[in-house]
């Protein structure tokens, strides 16, 4: 069970929380292709490794914020809220 | 039966306190202190099991968790626990102990003719043979025969507890490393909790000292320190000791669950106490002090009882003050096992040893105390049926066999060692590396993932000294680590190391059975061929023969395996590289894990404030999410179906009343609510004013309905959103996260209510006449509040919401209140409407009204591929308004083109026979009643029901092109019988609306 560290509320177990998959999915404007609609709603990194995801404290503040978490270890190294970004180099 | 075997003075157990025990109905006695293993050895019991496979008997290998043979079945009735190690089960006056796997008895069993024919059963045998009609067929009756023990069939009666803590230093393990480290931690200031999972902290090193240093008296010494040792820890506050608590698993971020025996050891547990308890502990640091297991060596009868490993003879005697023998033979390739040898000379017992390596200076120091010691020489033959009677010794040097039968030598004991295994198992499991040290023969942790070390013999430090000093160093570092003291200068010490020679199996040609798995009658052979079929890799190689599997996890043969392995594929053991280590480290009873969620506990259920209610009044419930909802209410002797008509003719003909407080309810409250209402349904939302509502469909940004429901502007920035029943707790997070994530800018609260208020929606051509007999400041008058309007006040004297909605095509109110009244105002409506001939609804009803009316419900009639437009609600979507989520998706191709699987309604050719949900549509077929594959298929059934008030059935379905199909036949397939139906329009009541508006 991960020890997620919430922005706001501090470290509690991730069944506290809705995982949202990865974050900084730019929402292109309506007159992109197909193709590229499809990538925004589709396609995703699966970084091996430390990947940018969404969290959401459900059973808490109710706030959505970034993590970095390694995919691998799943260490979490950094979280920020919403609307800021992640310090490390993605 | 005397306890001939037990040594007169010595060891850890108290001769004063005798206890009485049973095994196969045998009684015996034993002394307070044994576990199941040492008073079964005392009386000199030899053969406790029989194997798996082969039914060959079997003795006490073992002395801890890694015993692979003396499974036990202990106790009796419900309490009875089956497969137990006696090696871990600590004796209780009464005890009743049992053998598995045989049959008639122990000494004799008829199923050791599977040994015989052998040859027919060789390994993955199942996987060849019973090939036949079906694997199913023969499972049973293999699982019979390899008779794994027998689950109580009564209830448990014990209660078991789950605990839930912190610390910042774990140590895990409580013999001299695990002592040392927790003691040099604990004296920070941080906070310590150290598990043993014996009854006694000290492990190996209370029992024989070192395996290393072989002064076998030091025992004296070594309990003094240990009591020294634990006094100290038990004076610091900050340090929690808990014994009979064994870790199980490790999970990420140095969560470890842990189990303890409260009470097995005791008569039974009291009324307060439970049986067990499952600890969920979260670290900043974890030192794995788990010791190491011994490993076994691979010559033909390495299995017969009598045949057992070093260390535990050395336990036996220093702990149990049991001696496994009169006349033994210890066969090693290592240093370690001359101290058993020394303790068992000691103690009055003949010992020769049979080193596998050439003459060397620990030989010639056995053999200045008396001991025999033949090098270059090892064990080719055991001799006996029963247990051992003699062994064949042979001559080898360099790997080569040159003289496989030198001497015969008379003995009753055979002790192995192999080499020594770190309990590296946590360690792996926590994510870190293993390295295998070509010195000491063995896997050693490396790289850490989490924040986690190991110390002492799982370390890979086997000398007692070292052990202690790399403890303290690792408590030093693990607490500076978690912030406490400094941890420079604290440096892991150089190790003394146990040179192991390369040496698993005896090279012979014998027809003989050599084991590498002892539990799951894995021979050395088995591996070979498994090999020779493909199956080299160690996880292959695992899932084909099952060695390491089962109760003890192979922990004393695992690596023996991979040497086999290696050997026969020209690999050293890294090469091969081990399985992957999983929890739980040692068995854990289904009880210890479900706690105290059984029963009525086992997964909440949540009831609306009207629930006691339906349950008195003989609702058939059922399970909606994790809301528990009436189907339909049975008078008398009625069948369900003529509950659910009566129900719908009550709502058509005169007034129903439905407990519809599941509804999800959310609150947005702010100047951008409107804006979002926009951005999240399809249709327009501006021209909204207050008092109104509008009826509103969700979509995924791909175009696909995702939720659906009304929503009412109750004041200027105020809107109170409705949801399906199930889908709220995620339309709250879809909201959220639009409004935190993409919108930041939008100043909106979302607020789910559902729980506060009671919803009771009042249906049917009486329900303004129901409504109207109550005290109410809202006017009810049709003009003063028509259909999709919402008023706000008080009704039977509580502030009320009341919505004029309408899911049955009925005149309908749906009225919100505090849900604390909701149960008095559904009785008091219940009593004013019965001149109306009120009736309560259930769930079935409703579905059949909405199905007539053609309304639908998401979740049923659509699922993540379905778009407004399939199920022909375009009028729903706005062309003119700005972005929406899923207005881009509903552009693209595939979402936009024409002949996709569209909602349609189907009349069964006979009448009266409904359909079944999910029921497959193919194309009609003139030629044959059943298509003969393949079929064209064309959708499938959405709802389904019998409609009282048309006199037929009547479905929805989603069908391939279904609205350019109206008035086509089509099949409906259920379970084989083909259904004649016909396609026709989604609605099939009241299709100008009239009762609606009434």
């Amino acid at each position: 069970m991960l020890l997620i560290p919430c922005p706001w509320c501090g470290g509690r177990n991730d069944s506290e929380f809705v995982a949202g998959g990865e974050t900084f999915i730019e929402r292109p404007a309506h007159d992109v292709s197909d193709a590229q609609w499809g990538q925004y709603l589709y396609f995703r990194r699966n970084t091996m490794g430390a990947q940018a995801e969404r969290w959401f404290h459900a059973m808490g503040c109710r706030r959505w914020f970034n993590v970095l978490r390694d995919t691998v270890t799943h260490a979490i190294t950094e979280t920020s809220p919403m609307g800021a970004p992640l310090k490390a180099k993605q | 039966m005397t306890q001939a075997f037990r040594l007169p003075h010595g060891g850890a157990i108290d001769r004063n306190v005798p206890l009485r025990f049973t095994f196969n109905g045998k009684a015996l006695r034993g002394c307070q202190g044994d576990t199941v293993a040492s008073a079964l050895l005392a009386n000199g019991i030899r053969t406790v099991a029989r194997s798996f496979k082969y039914h060959r008997p079997r003795g006490i290998y073992a002395a801890g968790v890694e015993e692979p043979n003396a499974l036990l079945r202990i106790g009796d009735g419900a309490r009875v626990i089956p497969n137990m190690p006696a090696t871990i089960v600590e004796l209780r006056d009464g005890m009743q102990v049992h053998s598995l796997n045989c049959w008639p008895s122990v000494d004799f069993d008829l199923s050791r003719i599977n040994d015989f024919i052998s040859a027919l059963l060789p390994v993955g045998f199942y996987y060849k043979t019973f090939m036949w009609p079906a694997w199913m067929t023969y499972e049973t009756l293999i699982r019979r025969a390899a008779g794994i023990g027998r689950a109580p069939d009564a209830p448990d009666p014990d209660r078991y507890e789950k605990r839930f803590a912190s610390c910042d230093v774990l140590v895990i393990g409580g013999g001299c490393a695990g002592l040392s480290a927790a003691l040099a931690a604990g004296r920070t200031g941080t906070r310590v909790v150290l598990c043993e999972g014996d009854a006694a902290l000290g492990g190996q090193f209370g029992w024989c000292g070192s395996v290393m240093r072989g002064d076998a008296g030091s025992g004296d010494a070594a309990y003094v320190w240990i009591a020294d040792i634990t006094a100290a820890l038990r004076s610091l506050p900050n340090v929690q000791l808990l014994t009979r608590t064994t870790v199980v698993g490790y999970y990420d971020h140095n969560l470890v669950t842990l189990r303890e025996r409260v009470s097995d050891h005791l008569a039974g547990p009291t009324a307060r106490q439970p049986r067990e308890r499952l600890w969920k502990l979260r670290a900043r640091r974890v030192i794995v002090a788990a010791g190491a297991f011994e490993r076994l060596l691979v010559f033909p009868g390495n299995d017969l009882p009598g045949v057992m490993l070093a260390s535990a003879a050395q336990r036996y005697i220093g702990q149990f003050a049991v001696r496994p023998g009169k006349r033994t033979v210890v066969f090693t390739n290592n240093d370690s096992a001359y101290a058993a040898a020394r303790t068992l000379n000691e103690n009055g017992t003949e010992v020769t040893i049979i080193d596998a390596r050439p003459d060397s200076d620990t030989a010639a120091a056995a053999r200045v105390q008396g001991i025999r010691v033949k090098a270059d020489s090892v064990i080719t033959a055991v001799g006996g049926k029963q247990h051992v009677t003699d062994v064949r010794v042979g001559r080898m040097r360099d790997g080569r066999m040159l003289d496989a039968d030198s001497e015969a030598i008379d003995c009753d004991t055979v002790l192995v060692s192999g080499g020594w295994d770190p309990a590296v198992h946590l360690y792996s499991q926590s994510g870190g590396r293993l390295v295998f040290d070509s010195l000491q023969h063995c896997f050693v942790p490396g790289e850490a993932t989490q924040a986690v070390s190991a110390a002492g013999a799982a370390n890979g430090v086997f000398n007692t000294d070292d052990c202690i000093a790399d403890g303290a160093a690792a408590g030093v570092i693990a607490a500076a680590a978690a912030g406490f003291g400094d941890a420079s200068g604290a440096d892991r010490p150089a190790r003394t190391p146990l040179a192991v020679a390369a040496i698993t199996e005896v090279p012979t040609s014998g027809r003989h059975k050599a084991f590498v798995d002892l539990q799951n009658d894995v021979a050395a052979a088995d591996l070979r061929l498994a090999a020779r079929e493909g199956y080299a890799a160690a996880e292959h190689a695992k899932r084909y023969t099952a060695t390491g599997m089962g109760i003890d996890q192979g922990k004393v043969g695992n690596i023996a395996a991979l040497g086999v392995l290696g050997a026969a594929t020209a690999r050293s053991v890294p090469q091969v590289g081990t399985t992957t280590y999983r929890p739980p480290f040692v068995p854990v009873t289904i009880g210890t894990l479900a706690g105290r969620e059984i029963g009525s506990l086992f997964e909440p259920v949540r009831e609306t404030p009207i629930g006691d209610w339906h349950q008195s009044a003989g609702a058939v419930m059922e399970p909606v999410g994790l809301w528990r909802r009436p189907s339909h209410y049975l008078r008398g002797a009625e069948r369900g179906a003529d509950a659910i008509a009566r129900e719908c003719r009550a709502v058509r003909e005169r007034a129903g009343v439905f407990d519809a407080s599941t509804l999800g309810k959310i609150e947005l409250v702010g100047p951008d609510a409107l804006t979002l209402l926009n951005r999240v349904y399809t249709n327009a939302w501006n021209s909204l004013a207050i008092g109104q509502c509008r009826y509103g469909l969700m979509l995924r940004d791909n175009g696909m309905v995702f939720d659906d429901g009304v929503c009412a502007r109750l004041g200027e920035l105020h809107y109170l959103m409705s949801t399906t029943s199930g889908g709220v707790r995620e339309v709250e997070h879809w909201l959220l996260e639009w409004l935190q994530c993409e919108w930041r800018e939008l100043k909106v609260f979302v607020t789910p209510v559902t729980a506060q208020w009671a919803t009771i929606a009042v249906a049917g051509p009486h329900a303004r006449d129901v409504l109207t007999s109550f005290d109410s400041d809202i006017d009810f008058a049709a003009a003063a509040f028509p259909h999709l309007t919402v008023r706000c006040g008080k009704f039977a004297g509580v502030p009320a919401r009341v919505l004029r909605v309408s899911f049955t095509g009925e005149l309908s109110y749906e009225v919100n209140v505090p849900a604390r009244y909701g149960r008095a105002l559904w009785e008091l409506l219940l009593e004013r409407g019965k001149r109306y001939g009120i009736e309560p609804v259930g769930l079935d009803a409703i579905q059949v009204l909405r199905t007539e009316k053609g309304y639908i419900a998401v979740g049923h009639d659509t699922d993540g591929s379905t778009t407004p437009a399939d199920l022909g609600m375009d009028w729903i979507v706005s062309r003119k308004k700005g972005d929406f989520i899923g207005r881009r998706g509903l552009a693209c191709s595939d979402t936009a083109r024409a002949g996709r699987k569209q909602l349609v309604g189907l009349l069964t050719a006979d009448k009266q026979h409904v359909l079944r949900e999910g029921a497959q549509i193919v194309a009609w077929d003139d030629r044959q009643k059943i298509n003969r594959p393949p079929v064209q298929m064309l959708g499938h059934v959405t709802s389904s029901g019998a409609s009282s008030t048309l006199g037929h059935s009547i479905a929805l379905a989603l069908v391939q092109n279904g609205r350019a199909r109206i008035g086509e036949r089509v099949a409906a397939v259920e379970r084989g019988r083909v259904i004649e139906a016909t396609v026709a329009e989604p609605r099939f009541f009241d299709l100008e609306g009239a009762r609606l508006h009434a």
